[in-house]
């Protein structure tokens, strides 16, 4: 069943009890979604193809500038200019040649999410905007699929899982996203380059127990970091019955674009 | 019983080898594993016995040795 390619690189899996043999061909045969291949998609792309999970999407219409090399470690120098789908997959496949890495150019939207969504297993919402975050929040919960969020800005950052209709969704927490200009974007606020590294991390870790179905994962409990004061907490969630979204009379039934359902960034440049 | 020779693997490949043959035995069943003198006889038998399978024998042969395992419950 496994090359004796894949019996190396794969040994470090193998030998956990948590995944084994089983566990790791589990993982070649699942397909993970990354939206936005940035700060916070880097690492997850990176250390999910290196995990051997099978087919990786990554969803993302930006191109690589100079000012993301200092976060998103996926990009390298001479990569600027260059689609980050295109040079986010070239390091995938160099790490791991084993998996298919899916590119989607484009940014998801309400008239395409469903679509590009309903080809995996798992999410990881790697954007930057709000608007973004809660259209991703809302496909995942309407079309039942399990997913990370999270958010970094500063030295802060907050992630959760959702499994759709289990347990607490983003909606259960804000009912609508924050009115663009009370927040600030990455672009004016800064973040420290190795925030999104910490939490991609988390988001991929998140996305690899959910696929072996080990463990407990992070739902109903939002995890904060604050790196300058180095803590962790958790705030404990449960679903709320008057969610617009996941609640015993929803309002929310169809997807619609949130107002400037693009990145937060854009929105400061306005 | 099924022989599975593991001489000129190193460690930790061995285990990875042996853990995936036990993967694909029944409970209760044995196997035998070929294993070469120093790291990895010294390894092997005991994270086989962390990871729940039963030790039935180790004997020297030669210049290696041969380890009978019985699957473990807990290791399925």
């Amino acid at each position: 069943m496994f090359t004796e390619e894949q019996i190396e690189r794969y040994s470090r899996h193998i030998i956990l009890k948590e995944i084994g043999g089983r566990g790791q061909k589990k993982l070649l045969d699942s397909r993970v979604l990354i939206i936005g291949v940035g700060g916070l998609g880097a690492p997850a792309a990176l250390y999910l193809a290196a995990a051997g999970i099978g087919t990786i999407g990554i969803a993302d219409a930006d191109r690589v500038e100079t000012s993301n090399l200092q976060r998103q470690v996926i990009h390298f120098t001479p990569d600027v200019g260059k689609p980050k789908v295109v040079s986010a997959k070239e390091k995938m496949t160099a790490i791991n040649p084993d998996i298919r890495v899916v590119t989607h150019p484009t940014w998801v939207q309400a008239d395409n999410i469903l679509d590009i969504i309903s080809d995996y297993d798992f999410i990881i919402d790697g954007t930057d905007s709000f608007a973004t975050k809660f259209l991703i929040n809302d496909a995942c919960v309407l079309a039942a699929k399990p997913y990370s969020h999270c958010g970094v800005l500063g030295f802060a950052g907050q992630t959760i899982t959702v499994l759709p209709r289990v347990s607490a969704c983003c909606r259960c927490l804000f009912h609508e996203p924050p009115p663009p200009d009370t927040v600030p974007s990455c672009a004016q606020a800064g973040v420290i380059g190795v925030l999104p590294g910490l939490f991609g991390t988390i988001q991929a870790t998140e996305a690899v127990k959910f696929l072996l179905g080990k463990g407990e994962l992070l739902t109903d409990r939002l995890l904060f970091l604050d790196a300058l004061e180095m803590r962790f907490q958790e705030l404990n969630l449960e679903r709320k019955p008057d969610c617009p979204l996941c609640g015993t009379t929803p309002t929310i039934t169809e997807l619609r674009d949130q107002l400037e359902a693009m990145t937060l960034c854009d929105l400061g440049k306005v | 019983m099924q022989v599975i020779d593991l001489r000129g693997v190193k460690c930790p490949t061995n285990f990875v080898r042996a853990m995936l043959a036990l993967e694909e035995m029944e409970i209760g069943a044995a196997v035998e594993f070929f294993l070469d003198d120093g790291e990895p006889v010294h390894n092997v038998p005991r994270s086989l016995e962390q990871a729940g399978h039963k030790l039935l024998g180790l004997t020297r042969a030669g210049d290696h040795f041969r380890l009978v395992v019985e699957k473990g419950e807990e290791a399925d």
